[in-house]
């Protein structure tokens, strides 16, 4: 994608930077995501954090995005993204507002849902490091909370992501990022860096320690929407 | 000079996306001054998404008056120990080695602050020099782009700080607003006007056309005291609160600490924000702007 915003300023807020070649893209993205994803609502859960950056990469792949702050917005969606943000706050939110239970529910019962940064260690089983939030505790993965240090270690990386063999080399912002220390033998690995594992799959949990919502590449967001099962397709 | 870290490898906008990338996580959130590794506990138990470690809350500058400086290392450094949520530190306007050695301690994000004593009357930190974040205050959308374009990755409104009253916080922010409905509806001709004027490049200018909204994150600061004040800055348009004096210079900080952290999220449900303004206590000692003997917004330009 062309980034039409020359200067560094602009450059990040990617959901409002669009050129022509852009839009014709994503009119035909339209047409296909609207033929194979039909009505699904997508979730975003929105307590804090990184939201309006999943919003406008989902809007951009054509489906409809609901956000998601109480219990009655849960039963709107068929899909949640979990954004980043502070795993202690949004942790925090989750059980304040009795969010917990419905999400535990909805994750076990199949709803497909996608964990970004502190997203991905409310997913995770084992959560090491200190001020441990209140997770989810659903995935069979174990997670160090900012295992790289400080902001002073975010870094930008050019990564590949996919199953075999479709894998897509894509950026990856990984801003005060966890590490995925380790993962149980039904989760699947989509992305590596060195010996790291930066993405996994476990059935409908999806889990990235980087942002793709911080760049132009839809496809960890798209490869997230065909995970959405047809019987979950309203 | 900063330390050069593993960030740039073949990427020239890295460190800005990076920069602007921990602020646009913070966002929904409230960033709470601290004082000690204490407060810092209560801060994040709260649901803080960061706090700002320093020696003395506005309301106590205040009130003690004397030059206030950049806190101790030393302090700043079991803040950071303690929580593992950002901590940010403010260093005075201009101050360009306080900023180096907050950056040297490897702090989240600095704050260039009005707050503090400014020590350089003509130029503001060069922020483009550093690779930790800085978040720096604004009035009007001149301040604001002038930040911008010396490297800051976050915007706040200066608001009127240690004075428990929002008016100023509001006015700022809709100044700003108000501001950027001029700049969208200028042609190319008025806009490079307006660019100089401001004094700040066309190019900055034509981004803010681009995106319509300031190019990165913009929390309301100074003056936030009540979870309806949250309330009221993030249904204005901001992106998250600070708030200085209001918790811990209030009767009872962790539950207002709570409160405003709940307002920010659920700032459109007024039978939330009605439950969580319920028996709080005191609120901090507050002041008519009008009686202020130093405008803490009057400074930087």
């Amino acid at each position: 994608m062309v980034n039409l915003i020359p200067t560094q300023w602009g450059g990040h807020l990617k959901g409002l930077s669009i050129s022509n070649k852009d839009i014709c893209k994503l009119h035909i993205f339209f047409i296909f995501s609207k033929m194979s994803i039909k009505r699904a609502i997508i979730g975003v859960l929105a307590l804090q954090g990184g939201v309006i950056e999943h919003q406008s990469a989902l809007e951009k792949c054509g489906v409809q995005v609901v956000l998601v702050k109480t219990k009655d917005d849960l039963k709107k969606v068929q899909a949640l993204i979990i954004p980043g943000g502070e795993s202690t706050t949004i942790g925090k939110l989750i059980r304040w507002y009795g969010l917990e239970e419905d999400l535990k529910r909805r994750i076990k019962e199949g709803m497909p849902v996608y964990g970004t940064c502190a997203g991905a260690i409310l997913l995770a089983k084992n959560v090491i490091g200190r001020e441990k939030a209140p997770h989810l505790a659903l995935m069979d993965v174990t997670i160090e909370r900012n295992s790289y240090g400080r902001q002073l270690d975010s870094f930008e990386s050019q990564i590949e992501f996919g199953e075999m063999p479709a894998k897509h080399k894509i950026p990856a912002v990984f801003i005060r990022a966890p590490k995925i220390r380790s993962v149980g033998n039904k989760v699947i690995v989509l992305a590596q860096m060195g010996k790291e594992i930066i993405a996994a799959r476990e059935n409908n949990k999806l889990v990235t320690t980087f942002h793709p919502e911080l760049t132009d590449k839809l496809i960890v967001h798209r490869y997230f929407l065909d995970m959405i099962p047809k019987s979950l397709r309203a | 000079m900063p330390t050069p870290k593993k960030h740039t490898e073949n990427n020239k906008e890295a460190p800005f996306k990076l920069k602007s990338g921990l602020a646009q996580m913070l966002k929904g959130g409230v960033i709470m001054d601290v004082i000690n590794a204490e407060q810092a506990k209560i801060a994040e138990t709260a649901g803080a998404c960061a706090v700002m470690a320093l020696e003395r809350v506005p309301a106590d500058i205040r009130k003690q008056g004397g030059v206030a400086r950049m806190s101790d290392p030393k302090m700043i450094q079991e803040i950071m120990k303690t929580v593992s949520i950002p901590v940010m530190a403010k260093v005075r306007i201009g101050h360009f080695v306080e900023a180096q050695i907050l950056e040297s301690l490897g702090i989240d994000y600095i704050d260039e602050s009005e707050v503090l004593t400014p020590a350089d009357e003509q130029f503001h930190v060069n922020k483009n020099l550093f690779q930790v974040p800085f978040v720096c205050g604004a009035t009007n959308l001149g301040e604001a782009l002038r930040r911008l374009n010396e490297g800051a990755a976050m915007i706040r409104t200066k608001g009127e700080a240690g004075t428990g009253n929002v008016v100023e916080a509001v006015r700022h922010w809709r100044k700003i607003k108000s501001e950027i409905e001029t700049v969208l509806g200028a042609n190319d001709t008025q806009l490079k006007k307006i660019a100089k004027e401001m004094r700040v490049p066309f190019e900055l200018v034509k981004t803010l056309v681009k995106l319509k909204r300031l190019p990165v994150v913009n929390f309301a600061a100074g003056g936030i005291a009540t979870p309806a004040d949250a309330a009221m800055m993030m249904q204005l348009g901001c992106d998250g609160v600070f708030v200085g004096s209001g918790i811990f210079k209030s009767s009872d900080p962790a539950k207002r600490a709570k409160a405003i952290v709940e307002a920010t999220t659920h700032f459109n449900d007024p039978k939330v924000l009605a439950r969580v303004s319920s028996d709080l206590g005191e609120p901090m000692e507050s002041q008519e702007i009008e009686k202020l003997g130093t405008k803490y917004a009057e400074r930087g330009w």
